[in-house]
């Protein structure tokens, strides 16, 4: 730990690299040396949060279940189950649990410990979500960070905020806007923002189409 | 512990800042901290619970102040110094100086899809019934060890209900340190606002946590 203190000042022979990119790169040339790790392998990791996980798995979970209501009820029950039957499981999505917003609460998700977060349906977590305002904040001030958001709620709508303090990662499901009657689900997908399942937006409206 | 971590309810954080079209890495060495912190977790030399009391364990004034990449990578520095794969003397330098620890695997580029597609699941069965089922009023204990621990400050000593039995799951706050993953019952627990903040706190607001068996007792 005591390298800790004064570990940033060794870099300084690398004057075009930041402090952290140095640091970075550092611990990655040690590693790769000893063969402890396949820089490809980091590659395809950084494809796959880049391209194939992301919010768009779980647009896709919340337009069927505003589409289908056995697979709402699906979810309710056994959400885990539920999104691994549309292939969306994985790491930080091991034990899903989805909580749907209605016309008496809605659901606001955080992480005030660290930064758990459902990657297997939203992909990587926002930079706000894992600093310390929005942890800080969220479970006393919810109102106060909607507005941070541009969210306003009715007086009267209660507001229950879910602290993943242990391995279940919540999804919300958001109210389906009016006017989406005729919408198949990918247009559906596309009015559920990230946001939206983390409780801090509401689903789109959809556009008026002449 | 009661680190620099335990974030709920603190003041004077700021606003939160929300990144319109934020980009999925801000900056080569995101990526390169993600895929370096995913390979050496790999190893299978320590838990996520360890890892988590490795990041809390970091200055508060320097966590703080840090992106949490950067909380990663500090994190990380310290879990590999501790299991012996890299010395305090080769951070420094910035190369291999001496040959380190084995680990039980090492990530390679194909085993990828399947390590993220399985992740690391948890749950694990107990051989005892739950001690508390859904609509028990309880209350969380009270206790302040300097150990890993989930069950945040603002939730101590309070008064609230369980939602829902969520099933048995591994115990960080003894898996973080090495005593294995002796499982316990994990419930949903449900504080009204008031219980938790008191005056002035916000209407109709409850907040819930997910509660290991040992931090409640019934009421």
């Amino acid at each position: 730990m005591s390298h800790d203190h004064d570990h940033d000042d060794h870099h300084h022979h690398d004057n075009h690299f930041s402090p952290m990119e140095a640091r970075v790169r550092a611990l990655e040339t040690i590693l790769a040396q000893k063969g402890l790790i396949d820089p490809k392998a980091i590659d395809v990791i950084v494809e796959t949060y880049e391209t194939k996980i992301g919010p768009r798995n779980g647009a896709r979970v919340v337009a069927k279940a505003w589409a289908e209501p056995d697979f709402a009820d699906w979810l309710k029950r056994d959400a885990t189950e539920a999104i691994a039957s549309l292939s969306y499981t994985g790491r930080q999505g091991e034990h899903m649990r989805a909580v749907f917003n209605d016309g008496e609460t809605h659901n606001l998700v955080v992480c005030t410990l660290c930064s758990c977060y459902p990657w297997s349906v939203l992909g990587l977590p926002p930079v706000w979500y894992k600093a310390p305002a929005y942890r800080s904040r969220a479970v006393i001030d919810p109102r106060g960070v909607l507005a941070e958001f541009g969210v306003t709620l009715p007086d009267d709508r209660k507001i229950r905020v879910w602290d993943s303090t242990a391995e279940l990662r919540y999804l919300v499901v958001p109210e389906r806007p009016a006017g989406t009657e005729g919408l198949d689900q990918e247009a559906l997908a596309d009015l559920v923002t990230r946001d939206a399942m983390i409780g801090t937006g509401l689903a789109l409206a959809p556009l008026v189409r002449s | 512990m009661n680190g620099p971590h335990d974030l709920g309810g603190q003041h004077g954080l700021g606003p939160v800042a929300p990144e319109p079209n934020e980009p999925c890495f801000h900056g080569e060495w995101e990526k390169r901290a993600l895929g370096v912190t995913l390979s050496c977790g790999a190893f299978g030399a320590w838990t996520i619970d360890e890892s988590r009391h490795a990041r809390e364990n970091i200055p508060p004034a320097t966590y703080l102040a840090a992106s949490y990449y950067e909380i990663w990578i500090r994190a990380l520095e310290t879990l590999l110094q501790r299991h012996g794969f890299v010395s305090a003397r080769e951070l420094i330098e910035g190369r291999m100086l001496e040959k380190g620890a084995e680990p039980k695997r090492v990530l390679k580029a194909e085993m990828v899809p399947a390590v993220l597609a399985k992740g690391g699941p948890c749950d694990r069965p107990v051989d005892i019934a739950p001690r508390f089922a859904a609509g028990a009023r309880v209350r969380t204990r009270t206790f302040n060890p300097t150990s890993h621990t989930r069950l945040p400050r603002y939730a101590r000593g309070k008064e609230g209900v369980v939602e829902t039995v969520q099933g048995s799951f591994v115990f960080p706050d003894d898996n973080a340190h090495g005593k294995g993953e002796n499982p316990q019952w994990v419930y949903t627990v449900v504080f009204d606002g008031g219980e938790i903040w008191g005056e002035g706190a916000a209407p109709g607001l409850t907040v819930s946590i997910d509660a290991w068996e040992s931090y409640l007792e019934p009421v």
